[in-house]
């Protein structure tokens, strides 16, 4: 196969920092081409580069694509040449029709007026390209993100890309919409489209891809070649942190107690949609001590669950009985269940766990303001020695505690989250995707601190979607299922198969 | 990137406080630069102690809306278009039972405020519970208490004020150390007790800083920022002096600026207000009602609209129809200009009024200097903009 991509010697600064020395990096035509390399690495700043983000001129080093020597002054160059990125956050504008989104910059237009029959016909041959099965009219809002990230494709298809750039695409998406969009890229690819991967789901990388670049400290560190190379996820986590990690999770003797948390007959409604029951009769009990995960795929009912909970955070007409260490909870809103003891750390931290403008310290001390005040002032003393305790402790990587949460990299952005929620002192921690989108290094170090928190006694229900994780620091598992607990698993009997097969199982309908 | 250092940085270098808080220093100098500008341009007119005392007096309104209104800009840029009105529905209220029924003064007050707190109750309810969007609601209110206030003056003014009432805006504390003819000696007695109180506090804080090992600011910084504030102090102290001493109002200002900056920076309410406007679901999962926090911003509001009003119509001795008029402009422009966020989370009360004492002196220099009110305003305009414009591009730079 052909070179169709050539960076050399790319070298990127922000300021003093170097985000990207001498990388070189090389596509061939026609392959699925997977960048790999912890958060931090220099991976997306690399397309951003390649895609014109970055404009000719702000960095050193020669792009080559097809022969020529490129010089990009913004997106719209590399677009024009067949190079279109689809970023980790998707660009569709809710509020206009799949087909308006598909051709948005690129209209179906003459002289400034669109021909919307050509638009919609367009657009339809298209999603059959893409396997999307949805009317071109429909509006982007009611489409699922595994669709609409199927819509993505479409757009850049429609603009005749020729060399695909993804970041991060099954990051949103649930195993069966994963697979799905893998399945489109291998199609694709049959077609001659070249494409690039950018995924922390290393076994995604190891499906699909035909060359596996690492990048680590944003240096090129290798590049292995299926039918060259050993290709496995151990060999390429080796590359990205520079060391075998022999253990993906650290040791631990779980010392349980008694029974200390206990959710009974929980039942949740939805918020907006009349008469729709989104949580089941759930029943869970935690030990003291004991790290519980709840498993299932998104949209089973997990994170509904967990929020209800929470001080009913979520959902209407609730009800079922808390119970903790034997005595019943009346919980009617968040601070009543932090005052309870319980905590719960959100699935998506930046729009619902950190204030990204403030600094470490004010986002640690956040819901614990009333245990370091006196008569409504603040105790300035005490609050700074908890956030230098805990930014200490967490190894919270920043330069100092009045260092802004927005500019911290994912992994110490969830540490902060934790802090706060440790800093609150609570007997119970609901933990929701605790590690979604962060490095391999940072995730090890969250379980080492979730661990210690098992240890020192609390009770900790970790919910996620990542099952070698469940299986890999849970003691019990319970597993979810469109609102219900359709299994419990204890730690000797549960496997992956074992989690999907209740799933399945309760899908077909009988219990 | 991240580098590896988790220790605590000791002493943060002169150049990284000074861009941490760039906004914050770059308007001071601003200001700054302007008084000094107006001071040649006027030919030192503007500085004289009499005009010194007067733009405190003139502007008095609008440091005491744009207290409130940055509290509702925190929120999440939200803002209050009502409080001209209000401020006008509460003078004619105030010239209502004052003039015409001829209730005590003391007693016609307390009523005003507690028609602000009714206004803000109303206001907040539909702002926090009901969940109309600010800028609609304050614009239903600016309407609505504005009719109110035409109803109940009838389209007429009411004047004069009794003497006790127009005191508010003009009168002065009695001088306590009457020896040097010509010169009230209590403003400098007072601002010599409130350096050495700062001196005191800060020092104090410091040095506990540095026991905890907190990050503080360069030792020389340190004593530059005191050195200026008191000199400052010193010197306003002097121009009060030289003209009838310690006016009412400011007295009053003084109050309202140092207990409102107190609340912002250390209070658990303070925090909560940043913590909504910085990203309200957190807030919320974070057990804070943030319902009851908005209500309390516009209800706040609406009070300090409510001692506005009153402060005014002490100060024009009538109160009229079109009484605060663009009031609500003067303080969003104020709090812009003195660094506030448009979408919320970002700006202090100190900001708003280093925002509004550059608007201030804009006014009253180049009223001295005899420019026309039209390009007063062009001016003011371009100034804003040029404020928010340096925000945006400071910020884009930091990136």
């Amino acid at each position: 196969m052909e070179t169709v991509l050539e960076m050399k010697n790319i070298t990127k600064c922000f300021g003093a920092v170097k985000a990207l020395n001498n990388v070189n990096f090389r596509v061939r035509s026609g392959e699925i081409h997977a960048l790999v390399g912890e958060n931090g690495a220099g991976k997306s700043t690399l397309m951003n580069v390649l895609s014109g983000v970055h404009p000719y001129g702000t960095y050193t080093g020669d792009i080559i694509y097809q022969g020529e020597n490129c010089t990009f002054k913004g997106i719209r160059d590399s677009e024009k040449i067949g190079i279109a990125i689809i970023h980790q956050e998707l660009a569709l504008i809710p509020y206009l029709s799949v087909g308006e989104n598909i051709f948005l910059g690129n209209e179906r237009a003459r002289s400034g007026v669109i021909n919307w029959g050509k638009t919609h016909l367009d657009a339809m041959q298209i999603l059959k390209k893409v396997g999307l099965k949805e009317n071109s009219h429909v509006l982007i809002k009611d489409l699922g993100v595994g669709k609409q990230q199927l819509v993505e494709i479409a757009k850049a298809l429609a603009k005749e890309v020729k060399l695909l750039i993804l970041d991060e695409p099954t990051a949103a998406l649930n195993e069966e919409d994963s697979n799905n969009l893998l399945q489109l890229l291998l199609e694709l690819k049959k077609t001659g489209l070249t494409s690039i991967l950018i995924s922390h789901k290393l076994h995604e990388v190891v499906k699909v891809a035909d060359s596996i670049t690492i990048l680590r400290d944003g240096a090129t560190i290798e590049t292995l070649k299926v039918n060259h190379d050993e290709i496995s996820e151990d060999r390429i986590i080796k590359g990205m942190v520079g060391r075998e990690l022999v253990d993906r999770f650290p040791k631990r003797t779980p010392k349980m107690g008694d029974v200390y948390f206990e959710v009974r007959n929980w039942n949740v409604y939805h918020p907006q949609i009349e008469g729709r029951k989104v949580i089941k009769d759930v029943n869970i009990k935690v030990h003291k001590g004991e790290i519980v995960g709840i498993s299932g795929l998104m949209g089973s009912g997990r994170t509904e669950f967990a929020m209800s909970v929470f001080g009913k955070a979520y959902g209407k007409y609730i009800s079922g009985q808390i119970f903790k260490d034997g005595k019943e909870l009346m919980i009617n809103n968040v601070q009543q269940a932090i005052n309870n003891g319980l905590a719960y750390v959100t699935e998506d931290r930046k729009s619902a766990g950190l204030i990204a403008i403030e600094d470490i310290k004010h986002n640690i001390s956040l819901s614990s303001l009333r245990k370091i005040s006196k008569r409504w002032v603040i105790d300035d003393d005490q609050e700074n020695k908890a956030a230098t305790t805990y930014r200490k402790k967490l190894n919270i990587k920043s330069s100092s505690i009045f260092h802004k949460v927005q500019n911290l990299s994912g992994g110490n952005q969830q540490k902060v989250v934790l802090a706060k929620w440790i800093f609150a002192a609570p007997d119970i921690l609901i933990l929701d995707e605790p590690t979604r989108g962060i490095d391999v290094g940072a995730k090890y170090e969250i379980y080492t601190i979730i661990n210690q928190l098992a240890d020192e006694g609390k009770s900790i229900i970790f919910i996620s979607s990542e099952l070698p994780e469940v299986l890999g620091i849970c003691d019990r598992v319970y597993v979810m299922n469109e609102g219900r607990i359709v299994g419990e698993l204890t730690k000797e009997e549960a496997s992956q198969e074992k989690i999907m097969k209740c799933i399945m199982h309760s899908n077909r309908g009988c219990s | 990137m991240e580098n590896g250092n988790v220790k605590p940085a000791k002493f943060a270098t002169i150049g990284y406080t000074l861009k941490a808080n760039m906004r914050q220093y770059a308007m001071l100098v601003a200001l700054i630069v302007i008084m000094l500008f107006f001071q040649i341009a006027t030919n030192g007119i503007l500085l004289v102690p009499m005009n010194v005392t007067n733009l405190i007096l003139q502007n008095s309104y609008v440091l005491i809306l744009a207290i409130g209104m940055t509290l509702c800009i925190l929120t999440g840029g939200n803002i209050d278009l009502s409080v001209g009105s209000v401020a006008a529905f509460t003078a004619a209220i105030m010239g209502t039972l004052i003039i015409e029924q001829k209730i005590a003064v003391p007693l016609a007050i307390l009523i005003g405020l507690l028609i602000g707190v009714v206004i803000g109750i109303w206001q907040g309810f539909w702002i926090a519970y009901v969940r109309i969007p600010p800028f609609i609601a304050t614009l239903a209110g600016m309407l609505l208490f504005r009719g109110l206030t035409n109803t109940i003056l009838k389209g007429l003014t009411l004047s004069p004020f009794p003497k006790s009432f127009q005191m508010i805006s003009s009168g002065y504390i009695p001088d306590l150390f009457p020896f040097i003819p010509n010169l009230n000696l209590t403003p400098i007695v007072v601002s010599g007790i409130l350096s050495l109180i700062l001196l005191y506090v800060q020092i104090k804080n410091r040095k506990r800083k540095i026991q905890n090992n907190t990050e503080i600011i360069p030792r020389s910084l340190f004593l530059m920022q005191i050195l200026i504030t008191i000199l400052a102090i010193n010197l306003f102290a002097y121009a009060l002096a030289a003209h009838k001493g310690i006016p009412i109002i400011l007295v009053i200002l003084g109050v309202l600026i140092f207990a409102y900056h107190f609340f912002t920076t250390r209070t658990v309410p303070g925090r909560y207000i940043y913590a909504l406007g910085g990203n309200e679901k957190a807030a919320k999962l974070s057990g804070i009602d943030t319902n009851k926090v908005l209500f309390f911003v516009y209800l706040n509001m609406a009070v300090l609209a409510a001692v506005a009003g009153i402060a005014f119509a002490s100060r024009t001795n009538s109160a009229f129809p079109l009484l605060g008029t663009n009031f609500e402009m003067d303080a969003i422009a104020s709090c812009f200009i003195g660094g506030a966020s448009s979408t919320g989370g970002i700006g202090t009360v100190i900001g708003a009024i280093i925002g509004a004492l550059v608007m201030g002196v804009l006014n009253n220099g180049m009223s001295i200097m005899g420019v026309g009110i039209d390009w007063q305003m062009t001016i003011k305009g371009f100034v804003l903009l040029m404020a928010v414009a340096f925000d945006v591009y400071s910020k884009n730079k930091s990136k």
